[in-house]
């Protein structure tokens, strides 16, 4: 089975001055999957979105996006890419539809296609009701669909979200991994996340991150069985994870 | 082009979601009608009956159009750091900036729809301040090219101050300082002004990098090209100084 690779990171380094965030993380993506970011906090989940994104730039390593260099071309690489910050970046003084259409402008999308877009993607976040709101006045996880909008509005390939399910409610979390799911029919994610049972019920994939270098990269099943000689069979993820980790 | 009038129209809709911009100019237009009061009163009831008659070539423009646009450039020197301070401090504060620089736009489109947005709204300032001395021409005859080259040379000296407070909006992520500090640089080079013509210490190099001292020839109705120059050259200076400082930070 030959899959695309839509995200290829090679031998990323990052220093914050002296002190090295990213040592050594290769990150690898493949069509039609959700890999899981882990780590506790502080190893460096959120550097390496924001070098995927182009939000940061690496001081060694090179990163592509479908193929296209993030560094030599990152107009054209950034058309693949859609990202969800760990803040969402939304202008608070803005109405939801306002601020959806200068989204889907910014990412190229035409005058003709844009109503559909910006319908078809309240429809999706949930956001119908809201979208003459002020997004200043929405609670926390409203805002945060919003920012799931922005972040599929142009359909890119690959869809980038850190911590999707901070501060909010159960039955939004549920919603939103509801949503996260239907999105890795077409697209491809990466999900950065600290809850485990986050990672059993949506990644296909697990990458592993602890102070800056990984530990593991694998599938799910893998991390399952991994170790499992030492902590006994069925251990649960979370002992998996902490014997990693720690 | 396109991402450049898009970002630039949106941030220049943006500006006025808050009542700052209006504020402004609401303030701004108040100030300068009481300016442009006592300006014209004390023509008709100074100046005016004691050149009656005399061969002196002094009319209202000389005396009022001229120092209306000293005075609102004058005023804009600590208003315009308020408008300028938001454009990025604001962004990297509530961590916004993300959205523009994920998008397929370059940091140059980035910078010029950011600068195309101030640019629109001094526009409206030229505009409101350019109305009251053409509303002379009901009393009086005016001298319409030389208001015409105070417009000009107020609008390139506010569109410098622009780019500069954008530039210092982009180093900071605390408005408040970025206000400060475009207030400080701005009237630093005010001082270069006073201190270049101080009868002691007098330095043609302190007044020809002051801002304001290529502003009185416009005044004047002169349109000088080297002040014109000046100012293009100060304008694209901080631009790409914005450009490179956005780019170096990632």
């Amino acid at each position: 089975m030959t899959k695309k690779l839509l995200i290829q990171a090679d031998h990323l380094h990052r220093y914050y001055s002296k002190h090295h965030a990213i040592n050594d993380i290769s990150v690898t993506l493949y069509q039609g999957e959700v890999l899981g970011l882990l780590g506790q906090n502080g190893a460096g989940k959120s550097t390496t979105m924001q070098l995927l994104t182009g939000n940061l730039a690496p001081n060694d390593g090179t990163v592509s996006i479908n193929s296209i260099s993030l560094q030599d071309q990152p107009i054209k690489a950034k058309r693949q890419l859609g990202y969800l910050p760990e803040t969402p970046p939304l202008y608070r003084d803005m109405r939801v539809l306002e601020y959806l259409r200068y989204c889907a402008r910014l990412h190229d999308i035409s005058k003709s296609d844009l109503d559909h877009a910006v319908n078809n993607v309240l429809q999706r976040c949930g956001l119908e009701e809201m979208r003459q709101r002020l997004i200043g006045n929405l609670s926390k996880g409203y805002q945060q669909r919003v920012g799931i909008a922005q972040a599929i509005i142009h359909e890119p390939a690959v869809i980038i979200l850190d911590e999707p399910t901070v501060g909010l409610d159960p039955i939004q979390i549920q919603e939103i991994r509801g949503l996260i799911k239907t999105l890795a029919q077409d697209h491809s994610v990466i999900l950065s996340t600290h809850i485990l049972q986050e990672v059993e019920a949506i990644c296909d994939r697990v990458h592993i991150i602890k102070k800056g270098k990984t530990v593991f990269i694998d599938t799910l099943d893998a991390l399952k069985n991994y170790q499992n000689n030492k902590l006994g069979a069925n251990a649960s993820l979370e002992n998996i994870f902490t014997a990693l980790v720690s | 082009m396109n991402k450049i009038s898009l970002i630039g129209l949106t941030e220049f809709k943006r500006l006025f979601n808050s009542p700052l911009a209006w504020s402004i100019l609401a303030i701004l237009q108040f100030i300068l009608a009481m300016m442009f009061l006592l300006l014209v009163d004390d023509f008709i009831a100074g100046i005016q009956t004691e050149v009656v008659g005399q061969d002196v070539s002094i009319g209202v423009t000389d005396v009022v159009v001229s120092r209306i646009y000293l005075w609102a450039g004058v005023i804009m020197l600590a208003v315009l750091p308020i408008l300028t301070m938001r454009c990025f401090a604001e962004e990297l504060m509530n961590k916004t900036l993300p959205l523009l620089v994920s998008s397929p736009i370059s940091f140059i489109q980035l910078v010029l729809g950011k600068y195309l947005a101030l640019v629109l709204f001094i526009l409206i300032i030229i505009i409101m301040v350019s109305l009251m001395p053409l509303s002379l021409f009901i009393g009086t005859e005016l001298d319409y090219g030389r208001i015409a080259t105070s417009a000009l040379g107020l609008f390139l000296l506010l569109t410098s101050f622009a780019a500069a407070g954008l530039y210092i909006s982009s180093l900071t992520t605390q408005p408040i300082i970025a206000a400060v500090t475009s207030f400080g640089l701005l009237l630093l080079l005010v001082v270069f002004y006073i201190s270049g013509t101080s009868s002691t210490n007098a330095s043609e190099l302190f007044v020809y990098l002051s801002h304001i001292s290529h502003f009185f020839s416009f005044m004047d109705g002169v349109l000088n090209s080297a002040d014109i120059a000046y100012y293009l050259i100060f304008i694209l200076l901080f631009l790409v100084l914005t450009v490179l400082h956005l780019d170096a930070q990632r």
